[in-house]
């Protein structure tokens, strides 16, 4: 059988390669598609705890079930942000959308 | 090694590729493809976690919806950035140090973590979607955070609609 443990490696991978698309990459759409990596990361990790540890509980699902709902939520808003921004200056670069900077 | 074992090895590997190409190709299009193979790779580990409702949620709304919204936003500003200039910003390595470094700091984590030995999943019989949906509704169970949920989708979308509506009458 598989151990948890190469799901719970597998999980850490693909939170970290979606957290380099985040931090390194210029076009805003780029950044969000790495969140969406992040967050299935995640959801990987909460089914296998759930899978493999706490099986006869519902928590583990349920969690996984929000998890896809704020997906969901989050990429709906950024996508509206990133059009808007888009309307209103022209641009998806990370580094053009300054107007709040300090 | 058992078959299970290869296929995991198989489909994780495809999985992390895919992400890899992701955050690594230049044309944006592509990598919105690529995203659709890397779900599709995580949805395979969803069934092999014996979830095989979430992994058709994951094709569902994963892959019908969001990859078709990334898709979407990819093609309405299609001529904005040009290919052609690099598309990491100056800061790429510090973030792969980042990236790097949390990747080796979890996986001493998981050495020291005692439930990573196991090898046994549960009765395949006790995560049916009967259970999860009773769960769901019961107001003992989890029908309050369920319905936040829904209030958060519901509100993320007006605020969606709100945001990237069209304004006549000049800059707001």
């Amino acid at each position: 059988m598989i151990p948890l443990s190469w799901y719970l490696l597998v999980a850490a991978a693909l939170f970290c390669i979606g957290l380099f698309g985040v931090l390194a990459r210029k076009n805003t759409i780029a950044i969000l598609m790495g969140l969406e990596l992040m967050l299935n990361a995640v959801n990987i990790n909460l089914l296998a705890f759930w899978s493999y540890l706490h099986h006869a509980q519902m928590n583990g699902l349920v969690f996984a079930a929000i998890v896809f709902a704020a997906a969901a939520a989050e990429t709906a808003v950024g996508l509206g942000l990133i059009i808007s921004a888009y309307r209103r200056r022209g641009s998806v670069t990370a580094n053009d959308l300054d107007t709040m900077k300090g | 090694m058992s078959a299970a074992q290869v296929l995991f090895i198989l489909v994780s590997t495809v999985t992390l590729f895919s992400a890899v190409m992701v955050v690594s190709v230049r044309r944006m299009m592509h990598a919105a493809l690529w995203l659709i193979v890397s779900l599709l790779g995580v949805a395979v580990l969803f069934v092999l976690l014996q979830a095989g409702f979430f992994a058709m949620v994951q094709v569902l709304i994963y892959i019908g919806a969001i990859s078709i919204l990334i898709i979407f936003a990819v093609m309405l500003t299609r001529q904005v950035m040009s290919e052609k200039i690099p598309q990491l910003n100056r800061g790429w390595v510090a973030g792969l140090v980042a990236a790097g470094g949390l990747m080796i700091i979890l996986a001493f984590v998981f050495r020291d973590f005692p439930g990573s030995l196991a090898t046994t999943m549960g009765d395949p019989s006790a995560g049916d979607v009967v259970t999860l949906g009773k769960a769901l509704a019961d107001p003992n169970g989890f029908a309050i955070p369920f319905e936040l949920a829904s209030i958060l989708l519901v509100a993320a979308l007006i605020g969606t609609i709100y945001i990237a509506m069209e304004r006549k009458g000049g800059e707001q």
